[in-house]
C-alpha cells in the first residue's frame, strides 16, 4: 500500500521539473512542453486526492484540465508557428520585440 | 507490496523522463521523453484505480497532444537548442534554493499528511459513474468547456493561417 504523500511528492517533483524547464530552456517548443509537464504533475495530485477521499470529482477535474491543456496546446503551437514565420527563430532570447 | 513496487518503478521512469526532458537539447528528444512521462503517469493512475483517466491520458495526452507537438517540431524543422549566456547569480542562488524548497515541501508532505495508505481499487473509476458526474453535477462547466474549445479552434486557425491569405480574403469580400 502506498501512502498518499508519496504520490504528492512524485507530483511535486514533476511540477518542479516543469518549472525548471520553463526557466532554463531556450527553445520555445521545449518551454511549451515544460508547461504540459506541470499540468501532468497537477493531474496526478488530483487523482491521488480523489482516491484518498473516495470522491470522483477529482477525476472529473482531471478531464477539465486535459481539455484546457489540449486547447492551450492547439493555440500555443499556432502562436509558435506565427512567431517562427515572422522571426525565423525559435530561441526565446531573440524574440524580444513586441513589433518588428 | 506489489502496489509499492509498481509505484516505485513507474515513478522512477516518470522522473527519469522528466529529467531527460530538461537535459536533452534537441526538442524531438524532449518530446519523446514527455511521451514516456505521460505513459508512466497513466500506469500511476491505474494504480490509483482511475482506469478511465488512464485510458484518456494515453489517448489524449500521449496520443493527440504529443502528435501535435512532434508535428510542429517537424514542420518548423527545429534544430538543437542554441545556448545563450545565463546569469551566474541566478544559477548560484537558484539551484540551492530550489533544492531546499523541494526538500522542505517533501518533508512536510511525508511527515504531516499522515500515513493513510491508499488501497488498490478503492475507488470505482467506472466510466458510467464519471459520466453521471460530468453530465449531471458538472453540466455547466462542461458546456462552458465546449465554448472554450470552439474559441481555441478558431484562434489556432486564425493564428496559423498566413497573413497574405487573410489579406486576400478581405479583398474578395
Amino acid at each position: 500500500m502506498v501512502p498518499l504523500s508519496y504520490y504528492l511528492v512524485l507530483s511535486g517533483i514533476l511540477f518542479t521539473c516543469g518549472v525548471a524547464g520553463f526557466l532554463i530552456k531556450r527553445n520555445i517548443i521545449t518551454i511549451f512542453m515544460s508547461i504540459e509537464l506541470m499540468l501532468n504533475g497537477v493531474n496526478l495530485s488530483f487523482v491521488a486526492f480523489a482516491a484518498q477521499w473516495h470522491s470522483l470529482s477529482g477525476q472529473v477535474f482531471v478531464f477539465f484540465v486535459m481539455v484546457v491543456a489540449a486547447a492551450e496546446a492547439a493555440v500555443g503551437l499556432a502562436i509558435i508557428i506565427a512567431v517562427y514565420r515572422t522571426r525565423a527563430t525559435l530561441n526565446v532570447d531573440k524574440v524580444d520585440l513586441l513589433k518588428l | 507490496m506489489l502496489h509499492l513496487i509498481l509505484f516505485s518503478v513507474f515513478g522512477l521512469i516518470c522522473v527519469a523522463g522528466a529529467v531527460n526532458l530538461l537535459v536533452q537539447s534537441h526538442p524531438i528528444n524532449s518530446a519523446l521523453s514527455l511521451v514516456v512521462v505521460m505513459g508512466s503517469l497513466a500506469v500511476e493512475y491505474l494504480l490509483l484505480g482511475a482506469e478511465f483517466v488512464a485510458a484518456v491520458q494515453v489517448i489524449v495526452y500521449a496520443g493527440a497532444v504529443m502528435v501535435l507537438f512532434v508535428f510542429v517540431i517537424m514542420l518548423l524543422n527545429a534544430g538543437a537548442e542554441e545556448h545563450t549566456k545565463g546569469s551566474i547569480i541566478a544559477l548560484a542562488l537558484g539551484v540551492p534554493g530550489m533544492l531546499i524548497a523541494a526538500i522542505l515541501i517533501a518533508w512536510v508532505l511525508v511527515t504531516k499528511s499522515g500515513i493513510h495508505p491508499l488501497s488498490l481499487n478503492a475507488l470505482p473509476g467506472h466510466p458510467k459513474d464519471i459520466a453521471q458526474l460530468l453530465f449531471h453535477d458538472f453540466l455547466l462547466p462542461f458546456e462552458v468547456t465546449s465554448i472554450l474549445v470552439l474559441i481555441a479552434i478558431m484562434g489556432s486557425v486564425v493564428l496559423a493561417s498566413r497573413p497574405e491569405a487573410i489579406e486576400h480574403s478581405k479583398k474578395e469580400s
